[in-house]
């Protein structure tokens, strides 16, 4: 405080030429400002604090008591437990259902981003041409995606029905044997990936289209001019600049496909995951363990179990996505700083405003 | 000036919406009306799944004898949704003052039958002996008033045995059935060998059957100890089972939408009944006209499902609940609700009243259903333990069946892994 500036001097005050004013300022003047300051260091924060305050209620608060419950051996109807430590994490890590439920996961997860995620940015590209109707293709990919998951599963499970589905009535047709879509691993998780691609293809195509639309269109007349084709256009201007948002998609899909649960348990009428665990998922067998046999420990150990895999998962995709995007857009004969170099350029470009971005370019 | 008063109304709009979240998530859970009063104004809820026949009519019945009780009725659409609520909120609050459970999930209630009002004592001998055993705990209190039972008989496609040049009438059916569980085997290797066609529907189903005629199957009755894996009952079971079902099985499992095909497309012939799979059966094939029900099951007598109603011990109105239970459970009422929705009544004195033993099914062409099944509940004479692991032991059985059914692995291999699961359970 030893800036203390005063710029009225002292001996002004007394004498004020403004008597109505004076005498009030201090009081008035204090308050408000206060107030005033309150507003600007207070506000934002109160504005936000619903959601936060939500979150805390509904979505903490249970994760910690997850973590809690999952070192006891719970009782859900006395609501009381008795402390056994890592038991439940060493009971969930040995059991062989859980490695079958892992590798089913992944082999879901796998069958249905991937290619969900190469036929969205197809799709995505087509509806960003210059088509008749538009909106009407564009909201047309969004159908499946309107229906309920439950709805879906229940219609597709009953086309692979293992005798009487048209599946396999449609096969049959044309001389191809029976498929076993209820007792085949691999089938089975064919089947379910395609309920999966089925509703979630347009959402991500949705999502990558407007992404795609906000590439400037200059690019690719400048492009045009050079000669490049419309594939060399698409793989040089248009995936590139998708980068963030794919980013964006491909993490949250990891997420939905890591914790896929209504497509297999609606697959057959059971839902616990078929006779020899065929499609077994790992929230399935988490809402079997805590549902079907009321062993919360046991669940809660696994849902945290999941969450660190996810969590893992998540950042690897991360990684790997960031640096096979990046790969995409660059030519190959040039060297890592360059790449970087140039990378760091088109960031910017990006990040700046159109008009600063064309500034940059010159 | 103005957008100051802007602000500062915006910053108590945000401070009381905050604060009312807050509040809300507090608030929201307050006491019942208990009077205890017994003839003051009361409001009994009763919690049901599917369809037990409870009519409107019925509780308007009771409403009207007792003008002080007004009933809710609430009906959950499956038992495992009413069984996820039960389980959430048994031994809190939130419960109707009637809740009816099933059997499948009987033994784990029975853990918790400390929290459940118990059935007074004078009415415990109005259902049937093994109705009454199922639903009473070690320290001798009945939790449950028994509603309906799942006596079994077999179904068959009349049409499909007149093509294997079987007899068709459903009384010589019976005779041929006589016997016991070789006995229907060996019926189902002459269909097979005559037509080329699968006899019954799934070794799960067969097995379930089978299962449910064994005392103590998984569990010691004493000690509650896991006897499944070496108990030679079970063991033979499964490779009768299985042995048979290599060439009579139409390998569906139940409730698969390639059974439900097969209820109406000839798959199978015969299927184990109990009295409920009538409407399942008429329900998905309704263009059928062969199928049909003996008075017959293998070995005797055996019980397939049915429920209880439960009145939790912490409710509103325990008293007033009990009574109303005991009036939905007596004779009467049980005849209502079988007219109403086919559910077979377990009262003793039911079974032998007119109306029931004079229904018949006009779909099964016009069987006398009530004389069948309720010959059929007499006829059982074992009440099967079912203990705490009782499901899981037995859903892993299933499985283990079906891998066999659908080739995935051999009889061997599929014991052996269900062995490994059992024992895991320990």
């Amino acid at each position: 405080m030893t800036t203390t500036s005063t710029p009225p001097p002292a001996t002004a005050a007394p004498r004020s030429p403004e008597p109505g004013r004076a005498p009030r300022q201090p009081k008035r003047v204090g308050f408000g400002q206060r107030l005033n300051h309150w507003d600007v260091k207070v506000a934002p924060y109160l504005y936000i604090s619903p959601f936060f305050i939500l979150f805390v209620i509904i979505g903490l608060f249970p994760i910690a008591y997850t973590a809690v419950i999952s070192f006891m051996d719970w009782d859900l109807i006395r609501n009381s437990g008795t402390f056994v430590g890592f038991d439940q994490y060493a009971y969930v890590l040995s059991n062989p259902k859980f490695w079958i439920a892992l590798r089913n996961t992944f082999s879901i997860f796998l069958l249905s981003t991937v290619p969900q995620m190469i036929l969205a940015v197809f799709i995505a590209a087509m509806l960003d041409q210059n088509i008749r109707a538009k909106t009407f293709w564009r909201m047309g990919v969004l159908v499946p995606y309107v229906m309920a998951p439950v709805a879906v599963a229940l219609i597709f499970s009953n086309m692979f029905g293992d005798q009487y589905g048209i599946v396999n009535t449609t096969l049959a047709n044309f001389g191809i044997p029976p498929v076993p879509w209820h007792s085949d691993a691999f089938a089975s998780h064919v089947a379910i990936a395609t309920m999966v691609n089925f509703r979630w293809t347009g959402y991500n195509t949705l999502i990558l289209l407007a992404a795609m639309q906000a590439i400037p269109r200059d690019y690719y007349e400048a492009a045009a001019i050079d000669g490049a084709s419309k594939l060399r256009q698409f793989f040089a201007i248009t995936v590139p600049s998708l980068r963030p948002t794919l980013i964006f998609v491909i993490v949250t899909s990891t997420i939905g496909g890591l914790q896929i649960f209504d497509e297999p348990r609606m697959y057959d009428q059971y839902g616990t995951g078929g006779a020899d665990s065929q499609w077994l998922t790992i929230t399935l067998w988490l809402y079997n363990i805590g549902w079907g046999e009321f062993n919360f420990g046991r669940a809660a150990a696994l849902a945290w179990i999941l969450f660190l895999i996810i969590l893992v998962i998540g950042i690897i995709n991360l990684f790997v996505t960031r640096g096979l995007v990046r790969d995409e857009g660059t030519r190959g004969a040039v060297s890592k700083r360059q790449q970087r170099a140039a990378a760091r350029a088109a960031r910017r470009a990006l990040t700046e405003t159109p008009a600063a971005g064309k500034a940059g370019q010159r | 000036m103005n957008s100051r008063a802007f602000r500062r109304g915006a910053v108590a709009v945000a401070a009381f919406s905050a604060s009312a979240i807050v509040l809300a998530g507090c608030a929201g859970s307050s006491g019942g009306s208990s009077s205890s009063d017994p003839n003051g104004e009361i409001e009994l809820t009763v919690a049901t799944f599917n369809d037990f026949g409870y009519t409107d009519e019925l509780f308007q019945e009771y409403m009207d004898e007792n003008p002080n009780v007004k009933i809710v009725h609430n009906k959950a659409a499956t038992s495992n949704d009413a069984r996820a609520n039960y389980f959430q909120k048994l031994g809190k609050t939130g419960l109707a003052d009637i809740e009816a459970i099933e059997v499948d999930w009987l033994p784990e209630v029975m853990k918790y039958s400390d929290l459940l009002a118990p059935v007074p004592a004078d009415l415990t001998d109005r259902w049937l002996d093994w109705k009454v055993q199922a639903a009473t705990d070690p320290a001798g209190n009945l939790i449950g008033y028994g509603t309906d039972i799942g006596p079994e008989g077999i179904c068959y496609r009349s049409d499909l045995f007149a093509a294997a040049g079987l007899p068709t009438d459903r009384e010589e059916v019976a005779a041929l059935f006589e016997g016991d569980w070789a006995k229907y085997f060996e019926v189902g290797q002459q269909y097979t060998t005559a037509t080329g066609k699968a006899f019954f529907d799934s070794a799960g189903g067969t097995y379930q059957g089978m299962i449910n005629q064994v005392e103590a199957a998984y569990e010691d009755p004493e000690s509650g100890e896991i006897i499944a894996t070496t108990n030679p009952e079970v063991k033979d079971i499964y490779d009768q089972v299985l042995e048979a079902s290599a060439t009579e099985s139409a390998h569906l499992g139940q409730w698969s939408d390639d059974w439900f095909a097969g209820l109406s497309n000839g798959a199978f012939a015969t299927m184990l009944c109990p009295g409920w799979m009538l409407g399942v059966i008429s329900g998905n094939a309704p263009d059928v006209t062969g199928w049909d029900i003996a008075n017959v099951f293998p070995n005797g007598g055996g019980n397939w499902g049915g429920s209880y109603l439960t009145v939790p011990a912490n409710g509103a109105n325990v008293e007033a609940a009990q009574k109303l239970a005991d009036w939905l459970t007596a004779p009467e009422q049980q005849i209502k609700a079988f007219t109403a929705a086919g559910t077979f009544p377990s009262q003793n004195e039911a079974l032998s009243d007119p109306t029931l033993l004079e229904a018949t099914n006009e779909y099964f062409n016009n069987a006398p259903v009530g004389q069948i099944l309720s010959d059929r509940a007499k006829a059982v004479d074992v009440t099967p333990f079912k203990g705490e692991f009782y499901f899981q032991i037995n859903d892993a059985m299933q499985k283990a069946l079906t891998r066999v059914e659908d080739g995935t692995q051999d009889a061997a291999a599929s014991w052996d892994q269900w062995v490994a699961e059992v024992d895991a359970l320990k």
